[in-house]
Formats: C-alpha cells, sequence, structure tokens
C-alpha cells in the first residue's frame, strides 16, 4: 500500500494532479446548487410579496 | 421557419419546463454511471495498469489529463454548436444550454492545463512552456472566461447570450489548432497517444487504454449531469416570471429547497 502510494517517487506530482481534477469537478457539481437555493428563495420572497400587497392594493401598485 | 421538420420530440423537449423535468429525471441517472464508470477506470489506471518504461508512474496523470484535454475541446463544440442553434433560430433552451456549457468547460481546460503543469515538472523539467499545444490550451480557457464574461456584461440575458454564442462560434477556429498543434509545431508536448481515426497508429498498451477510455466515458457522462444541472437552474432564472416557475416554487418546497433533484 505505502508502496503503491509512493507512485515510484511521484507522488508529488500525481495524487495533487488527481486532488485538482476532484476538487474543480467537484466545484463545478455544487456551485449551481447554492445558485439554485438562492433564486428559490429570491422567488418565493417575490411571491409572497405580491400576496400580500395584493390583498390590500390595487395591481397597479404591486406592480412598481 | 424550418423547425417543422424536426421530429415531435424535439418540439417537446424544446419547452422549458419539460426539458426541466426530463433534465431533472435523467440527471442522476448519468451522474450513477458516471461514478461507477471512474471507479472502475481510476481502479485500472492507478491499481492494474503497469508503470510506463519510460516515465515509471508519473504516466498515470494520463487517465485525468487525457480525458479532461477531450472534454475542453468536447464542451467547447458543445457550447458552439448550442449557440449556433441560439443565434439562427433564437431558441431560448439552446440560449441556456451555450451558456451553462462555459463554466464546466473552463473547469475541464483548468484541470488540463494544471494537470499537465504537474506533469511536465518532472518529465520535461518545467512547470509551463510556450509550447504550441499548451498555448493554443490557454487561449481555450480565456475563450471559455470571454463567454461567460460576455454573457454577464448585459443587462438582457437573452441579448447576453446571444453574443457570447457569436464569440463562441469565433472562437471554434481554435479546436483544430489545438488538436493539430503537436504535429503542426513539433515542439515539447508529445504527440497523439490515442488515434481515433487511425487506431494502428495508437501507441499505448491495452491495460493502459482500456482505463482512458473508461475515463473518458465517465467525465462524458459527467458534463452531461452536470450541464442538465445547470441548464435546469439556468432555465428557472431566465423564466422565473412564467406560471410554471411560480408554480414550482410554490407548489413543491420539499423539491425545490436542499440539493437539486
Amino acid at each position: 500500500m505505502a508502496h503503491w502510494f509512493a507512485m515510484g517517487g511521484y507522488a508529488i506530482y500525481v495524487w495533487p494532479a488527481y486532488a485538482v481534477f476532484l476538487v474543480v469537478l467537484a466545484w463545478d457539481w455544487f456551485a449551481p446548487a447554492s445558485r439554485r437555493r438562492r433564486l428559490t428563495r429570491e422567488l418565493r420572497g417575490k411571491l409572497a410579496r405580491e400576496r400580500t400587497r395584493g390583498t390590500r392594493a390595487t395591481r397597479a401598485e404591486a406592480s412598481t | 421557419m424550418s423547425r417543422s421538420y424536426l421530429p415531435h420530440w424535439i418540439h417537446w423537449l424544446g419547452s422549458p419546463p419539460n426539458f426541466y423535468r426530463f433534465a431533472g429525471a435523467l440527471r442522476p441517472w448519468l451522474m450513477a454511471v458516471a461514478l461507477a464508470s471512474a471507479a472502475i477506470g481510476l481502479y485500472g489506471g492507478l491499481v492494474l495498469a503497469p508503470p510506463d518504461y519510460q516515465q515509471g508512474d508519473a504516466y498515470r496523470i494520463i487517465f485525468i489529463h487525457v480525458p479532461s484535454a477531450w472534454m475542453s475541446l468536447f464542451i467547447y463544440a458543445t457550447m458552439a454548436v448550442a449557440g449556433l442553434v441560439a443565434l439562427v433560430w433564437r431558441v431560448k433552451l439552446a440560449e441556456v444550454i451555450a451558456m451553462e456549457c462555459a463554466p464546466t468547460g473552463a473547469a475541464f481546460t483548468l484541470v488540463t492545463l494544471v494537470t499537465g503543469s504537474l506533469w511536465g515538472k518532472p518529465m520535461w523539467g518545467t512547470w509551463w512552456t510556450w509550447d504550441a499545444r499548451l498555448t493554443s490550451e490557454l487561449v481555450l480557457f480565456f475563450l471559455y472566461l470571454g463567454v461567460i464574461g460576455l454573457c454577464n456584461a448585459f443587462e438582457d440575458r437573452r441579448r447576453g447570450a446571444r453574443a457570447a454564442s457569436l464569440l463562441a462560434l469565433v472562437g471554434i477556429v481554435n479546436l483544430p489548432i489545438i488538436h493539430y498543434s503537436v504535429q503542426w509545431w513539433n515542439t515539447l508536448h508529445q504527440g497523439t497517444t490515442v488515434d481515433f481515426l487511425d487506431p494502428a497508429r495508437s501507441s499505448i498498451a491495452p491495460a493502459m487504454l482500456w482505463p482512458l477510455l473508461v475515463m473518458a466515458l465517465a467525465t462524458h457522462l459527467y458534463f452531461f449531469a452536470s450541464l442538465l444541472g445547470r441548464t435546469r437552474t439556468g432555465l428557472l432564472s431566465l423564466e422565473s416570471g412564467k406560471q410554471w416557475v411560480r408554480a414550482l416554487v410554490d407548489g413543491q418546497p420539499a423539491q425545490t429547497t436542499g440539493a437539486p433533484t
């Protein structure tokens, strides 16, 4: 196992390369999730505001 | 409009709410197969494949470097095709797909450059050199960043997507330059290892080739899974005023919070 991990003396090049691959792709995979959560929160807030305003104001006011 | 020549299912899939649901159903399966094949490919490449007779174990970077490099070109081509559809037919879904290709393409290009640098240091004695292959790949990275930047520079997102699609189309001249760079300018980067057009010219042992091809499959599947997820989010953002998005945000709180499903 230690022999395998040493990669014939090239461990300091091989493992960082694999780490970069995993980290960059993990970023690519998880970054849209936070954008999506933010978007959903904003949309839900907007809908809630429209609803409360809609009960006591006219449509023209609601759209400003 | 020539759209009437297209089969019915393309029309169906081209509608944002339909695509949103289709992509949501397909994405977990693609990612599952991508992860499984990556596990097999990495085991084959890191454990089963023998060391290279010249490069020892350093060559094992090939199993991520080359698939990433292939993806950097493949994603660019996908982006350019979607960009062409966006420009010619003004299909909203194509605009979103073209723009959502760019971050993943930039990610794979970055991985290609960094892993290549980590491979170049022990083999060539330098982290970086202005070799034709390396330089044209760096230009590709800047093209991706340019597409992302140009798209975000417009107030109107659809206009931004079309302007960036045009840039993506112009930049496609870089793809053959990258591919043939090792032949046209025979500098430091090694020549083609796997030649799909002429397999007899490939210079790689089967025990090294199969993990490479499995990793190539894994990265392609990963890209499609990632693109479907990004496109779903892009559609939600672009269509946020539409009824289907309102219904989705309103009616299914369990599905729209937390991790994307």
